[in-house]
């Protein structure tokens, strides 16, 4: 298979990944050939690593379960979640187990899980299928959470989580990401905006119409929200002249506070947009942890877009009207330059 | 030494141990919580004699005996429960979170059903031949994941024992009103070979596991132990609301008491000496050591 799209990176990942070293077994839902889970993520792994390919019964609790004992045990399994709103069913494994290992014995217990799990909407899917539930997990200490984008080299993203850690680690790969072409060989420009990466393995990426400088306000965004984000910053560059560079975050949680800090330092005006539901939510903590170090450059007080609708509606008419938006996004850019 | 004085040895160990706690935290000498296992220590010794140094255990909130019974570790244990750096987990984890080698408790109930589950998982891969002991209570067959998990084991054929020690109560409430149906036709019906005793005889309990860890080690499929038991003291410090006359007619079956009277009276008194003294001198070391220090983890 080509890594043509984004979905079939991730796969040849997990391909090259699993061939590398034989402690990572897939585990979840309907991940066997031919089907090759709900997201084809998995297509063909089942084929060429029939041990360690293994399809469960619809039990998250379980997958997360068992995944924690066996990483206690020495091996690396990587869990499936088919859509990120059943991550609720495997909530108490990941709260007061796969984290709890490595810190509550004070013995750094070894604890290498990975889940990974689809998030967000605009396919369609309603209310229980299309949310972005990272918010709920981004504030369990011990869990490293990241998400992908188009700008990450995708196999070390991977190899990070699965090999290089010895803690548990949730990734958030956005649904509509899996049928975009990969931008990671990009080296310093995209479309019209220069690019920036920062970080080693999982990268933030810094885009600007400007060349990073003269920027008036400061997006950051990650998963689904990213290539809104970039539309907006190029709307608003043209039609008000307002200037902004655009961070996509692969960090979530910890989050990668050095970076944010210079990229925001620069314009004094933070707007973080993200798709899930507004309050408590990680655009929330950006802003509480951003503040104090901005304090003195800020010119206006840092604002959030998110979704708005306590629930996602089914319809795909409605499900646009409810979802943030690049007006949205727009609309708040302005206010922020006009404060 | 043979079975019976070792056996006895633990018995009286745990049982010493135990008591200790309670008077401790009776004089407000220890802090926190904890969930003796007075009454329902022959499980503890009788299924950790089976055990090899590759097996591995998980536990739950009430799990000082089967520590104690597999690892021998009282100073580690006291140490812990005292808040003492040399506490087997420094400290942070006390009572119920206790790791050391292949044994790991967690304090929520059900969830190390699905880890023990992975866990043997692991083991098989390795071909260790270890073999993954879960002990879970009667009121934990409330929680849902106990049954994913027994499924996965099922279905995958995971050398996995399932332990289930029924001592009739859910912290205050009795079986009768938590549990509808049998115990035991809930790991039959994912077609787990199932043995079910009720006895607080140690020997009765080795005897009963034997066939249950051989057959674990040479087909590697689960299996479940039901234990008929009873807990002696509350379910974790003054909080007993049992009719007291259950209780006292229970106490003709002490699985201590009744286990010294296999051996002669001379022996079990040197044994009873010896390990009082131990514990002793240990309590008299450990309150002399350090408070655990911040640094982990
Ligand atoms: C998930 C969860 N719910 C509730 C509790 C509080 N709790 C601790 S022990 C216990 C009773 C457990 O009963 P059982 O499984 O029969 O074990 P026993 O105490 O009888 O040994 C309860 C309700 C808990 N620790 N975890
Ligand atoms: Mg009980």
């Amino acid at each position: 298979m080509t890594a043509r799209l984004m979905v079939h990176q991730i796969n040849a990942a997990l391909n090259e990944l699993m061939a590398e070293d034989e402690r990572i077994y897939v585990i979840g839902e309907d991940v066997l050939d031919p089907y090759g889970g709900a997201f084809k993520v998995t297509k063909g792994l089942s084929t060429r690593f029939p041990q360690r390919v293994l399809t469960t019964p619809i039990s998250e609790a379980v997958i997360v379960g068992a995944a924690t004992g066996m990483a206690l045990r020495g091996l690396r399994p990587v869990c499936e979640i088919m859509f990120g709103d059943f991550l609720g069913l495997a909530f108490d494994q990941i709260l007061n187990h796969a984290t709890k290992y490595p810190l509550m014995y004070a013995q750094n217990v070894p604890c290498p899980i990975t889940i990974r799990t689809p998030m967000g909407g605009r396919r369609g899917y309603g209310p229980t299928h299309s949310q972005s539930l990272e918010k709920y997990f981004v504030g369990i200490p011990g869990l490293e959470v990241t998400a992908l984008h188009r700008f990450q080299p995708v196999q070390p993203f991977y190899r990070r989580a699965l090999l290089d850690g010895d803690g548990p680690s949730l990734i958030i790969e956005n649904k509509m990401m899996y049928g975009q072409t990969p931008l990671a060989h990009l080296k310093d420009g995209y479309d019209d905006f220069q690019l920036r990466r920062h970080g080693r393995d999982v990268v933030e990426a810094e885009l600007s119409l400007t060349g990073f400088a003269h920027e008036d306000l400061t997006l950051i965004t990650y998963g689904g929200m990213s290539d809104l984000c970039l539309s907006a910053a190029k709307q608003a560059l043209i039609d008000f002249e307002i200037s902004a560079n655009v961070i996509i975050l692969g960090n979530l949680s910890p989050l990668p506070l050095d970076v944010l800090t210079a990229a925001c330092e620069r314009t004094g005006r933070v707007l973080v947009v993200e798709e899930g539901t507004r309050a408590w939510g990680v655009g929330s903590e950006i802003v509480a942890q951003l503040t104090p170090r901005l304090w003195s450059r800020l010119k206006a007080a840092p604002a959030r877009v998110a979704c708005e609708a306590p629930v996602l509606p089914n319809s795909q008419a409605l499900e646009n009207e409810f979802l943030p938006s690049v007006a949205d996004i727009l609309q708040q850019m302005r206010a922020l330059v006009t404060a | 030494m043979d079975r019976t004085e070792t056996f006895y040895r633990k018995l009286s160990l745990i049982r010493r141990f135990e008591t200790h706690l309670l008077e401790q935290f009776s004089w407000g000498k220890l802090s926190g919580t904890t969930h003796t296992c007075i009454g329902q220590e022959a499980n503890a010794v009788g299924l950790t004699a089976h055990m090899t140094g590759d097996d591995v255990v998980f536990s739950n909130h009430r799990c000082h005996g089967h520590y104690l019974a597999l690892t021998d570790d009282v100073a580690g244990l006291l140490a812990e429960l005292m808040g003492r750096e040399q506490g087997v987990c420094h400290g942070w984890g006390g009572s119920q979170h206790l790791h050391r080698d292949g044994f790991y408790s967690n304090g929520i109930q059900g969830g190390i059903v699905a880890n023990a589950v992975g866990a043997a998982l692991a083991e098989k891969t390795k071909n260790s031949g270890a073999v993954t002991t879960v002990f879970l209570g009667d009121g934990t067959l409330g929680e849902g994941i106990v049954y994913e998990a027994m499924n996965l084991a099922a279905l995958w054929a995971l050398p996995v024992l399932f332990v289930i020690e029924h001592n009739g109560y859910a912290q205050s409430t009795p079986t009768a009103m938590q549990l509808a149906g049998e115990v035991a036709a809930r790991p039959r019906a994912f077609g787990i070979e199932t043995h079910c005793l009720a006895s607080n005889d140690t020997d009765a309990v080795y005897a009963a596991a034997t066939p249950l860890f051989d057959g674990l080690r040479s087909d590697g499929k689960p299996r479940c132990f039901v234990s008929f038991t009873y807990r002696l003291g509350p379910h974790s410090k003054g909080d007993d609301t049992r009719d007291p006359a259950e209780i006292e007619a229970k106490r003709a079956d002490d699985p201590v008491l009744s286990y010294r009277r296999k051996l002669p009276e001379d022996v079990a008194t040197r044994i009873d000496a010896a390990n009082q003294q131990r514990l002793v001198e240990i309590v008299a070391r450990l309150e002399q050591s350090a408070p655990a220090g911040s640094q982990h983890p």
